[in-house]
């Protein structure tokens, strides 16, 4: 099997922050945050052979735009990517449709990037079909500095699109929790592929079951920092954050409906965990129904009519799904005393969760159509699975040796990535949204 | 490993299918895309070059509420077996005597922590933390307190008093604390 590795951000500037919204900034840390280190192994069914050379950079842009967009595409394991022979290849081609062919190329990519006003830079990029002989068009982006490296991803997703007919997910990002050490966690977001890793709440207490908001814009998780479980919501951008589910008990697992209007949060009102819907602006709770049971990890389907929960109702805890306009509630997982934690791919046609085996905890995925269930790791103490927007890739959290780390894998399960970050235990993903401007 | 990699008739035309008609090389601009920067965003963006990748860094403020009760004498712990979410009656001594105390003390709260062995799913054991936290609460009840005086709460697998992964560790995470608040 194939293994590849890279080293992310060695050379991104140190991580500059804006003004934060509550009082206690001064204490933070300025030091950069800690680069994850990222192993790929195993490569895709098939893989396009495309050609990215280097970029034409009078300035030195401080990012290497040409690297970033083949490490993203080698990473997918759907690309054999050719430098060219390190040759320069700007947007304007020429495109050396006969040269590219005697080198099996299917597609070649040639790009700039420049200094321009205010600061900002321009990145400019052109895709050519090598079979077809054909312009793919491209992509003018002109960003601060600090986005560059979300234009290569962008660029990156333009490629991916063009050549696979799928939507790519390098531009987005995703949010995950660090444990340092007992007191020390730590809600993050960085880039798909790790790199440029941010601190959006740093606490002493307890962080778990971070969730994106359908646009992007905000987080809900479960904060410990009041002395118990409390749901905050945070604008990811701006820092300001609130309690949105306070009750008297425990408040956790938030799950955002597709419209980012309502917020299903589990409370113990009655004593038991249970679920409740409530307004995402904050309001009063109603429980969704009422069972004997543990109910909790909801986590709503695509169409927003349904949602999937883990409940101990005929024993064991186990997934199930009710309809939001009533309806009775459908067991879907069978095999196995244990099964926890799901997640629903976008297309609502699969869902991934974690199943004990002995004592190993596996991620798993099955096809609500056929049932057909389908190992995709059976590590021994895999969780919190999320799915990348395109449906392609499933986020998780592994213990190792080392301790927590990020996995990923492919929905076929033939490529896989690990994330580390050393004497840090890194656990709780949730993948990003697709939005406007990702 | 290149040499073996194969692109199908069949990615190929699925991937190429739908391209736009070629346009002039040479003359053409690439597709022309708003600048991706937010303009009028925060001075600290602008300024420190951020853009939208920018994420504003908080930190979570630090609260404390621990209280006076009755003095370390007192046993404040209950602990459970393996799978379990009832309280074991080796264990009626310290609900009857943080019971007695809450009785003769209307205006003292307590928080009943709950905790769970570090197996599973986070969420999943913070509902069986509930669950074991409930069970104190409840026997608190028919002793007397008043649920006003009682919050049960769960900290699930995140705060293990044990930090091992042995069977002894494990059991002594099985627990709920009973802990006076201000």
């Amino acid at each position: 099997m194939q293994r590849r590795r890279f080293v992310l951000g060695s050379l991104s500037t140190p991580l500059l922050r804006g003004a934060a919204s509550l009082a206690g900034l001064a204490a933070l840390s300025r030091s950069a945050q800690a680069q994850f280190k990222v192993d790929v192994s195993g490569i895709g069914a098939t893989q396009i052979p495309v050609g990215i050379g280097a970029f034409r950079d009078p300035n030195h842009c401080p990012q290497p735009i040409a690297d970033i967009v083949r490490a993203d595409l080698t990473r997918s394991g759907l690309f054999a990517v050719n430098h060219l022979g390190g040759q320069t290849l700007t947007e304007q081609g020429p495109p050396n449709y006969a040269a590219w062919r005697s080198q099996n190329l299917e597609a070649v990519a040639g790009g700039s990037v420049a200094q321009v006003a205010g600061g900002r830079w321009q990145l400019q990029f052109r895709l050519w079909d090598a079979v077809k002989q054909a312009d793919l068009g491209g992509l003018a982006l002109t960003v601060m500095p600090g986005d560059l490296r979300l234009a290569a991803h962008k660029i990156s997703d333009y490629i991916y699109q063009k050549l696979t007919g799928l939507r790519g997910v390098f531009a987005t990002r995703i949010a995950y929790i660090t444990k340092a050490g007992p007191h020390s966690f730590s809600l993050n977001i960085a880039d798909s592929d790790g790199a440029n890793p941010q601190f959006a709440l740093r606490s002493r207490e307890p962080l778990l079951s971070p969730v994106w908001s359908p646009n992007g814009q905000e987080l809900a998780y479960v904060s410990f920092e009041t002395g118990k479980p409390v749901v905050f919501l945070q604008n990811v951008r701006s820092g300001a954050r609130r309690m949105v589910a306070n009750f008297k008990g425990s408040n956790s697992a938030p799950a955002f409906s597709p419209d980012g209007g309502t917020l299903a949060v589990v409370l113990t009102l009655t004593g038991r965990s249970q679920i409740y819907l409530m307004p995402s602006k904050g309001g009063t709770p109603r429980q969704l129904m009422r069972s004997y049971s543990i109910d909790t990890e909801p986590t709503f389907s695509p169409d927003g009519q349904s949602l999937y929960f883990v409940s101990d109702r005929d024993g064991g805890p186990q997934v199930y799904k009710v309809g939001l306009s009533g309806g009775s509630v459908q067991r879907v997982t069978y095999s196995g005393g244990y099964n926890v934690s799901p997640t629903i791919s976008p297309d609502g046609k699969t869902l991934a969760y974690i199943s004990q085996k002995g004592n190993s905890f596996q991620l798993w995925s099955i096809n609500l159509e056929t049932n057909a269930t389908q190992l995709l790791d059976d590590g021994s103490d895999c969780g919190h699975p999320s799915f990348a927007p395109n449906g392609q890739i499933v986020l998780y959290s592994a213990g190792g040796r080392g301790g927590e780390v990020l996995k990923t894998v492919s929905i076929d399960g033939r490529v896989r990535s690990t994330l580390s970050q050393a004497g840090v235990q890194v656990r709780e993903p949730s993948w990003g949204p697709w939005t406007p401007d990702r | 490993m290149r040499s073996t990699l194969v692109f199908t008739a069949l990615a190929a035309a699925l991937a190429l299918g739908g391209c736009a008609s070629p346009v002039p090389v040479k003359q053409a601009p690439v597709e022309s895309k708003a600048p991706t920067s937010v303009e009028s965003g925060t001075a600290g963006a602008n300024a420190n070059g951020a853009g939208q990748n920018q994420v504003a860094a908080v930190q979570a403020p630090a609260e404390s509420n621990a209280g006076a009760g009755p003095g370390s004498d007192v046993p404040k712990s209950v602990y459970f077996g393996f799978n379990s979410y009832t309280v074991d009656s080796q264990y009626t001594p310290v609900l009857n005597v943080n019971a007695s105390y809450l009785t003769q003390h209307p205006q003292a709260h307590v928080q009943l922590q709950g905790n769970t062995d570090a197996r599973g799913s986070r969420e999943y054991n913070l509902a069986l933390g509930q669950k074991r936290a409930d069970a104190v609460m409840k026997g608190m009840e028919l002793l007397g307190v008043k649920p006003a005086q009682m919050e049960a709460i769960s900290f699930g697998k995140e705060k293990p008093k044990a930090q091992g992964t042995s069977e002894a560790d494990y059991a002594e995470n099985r627990r709920v604390d009973i802990v006076y608040q201000r």
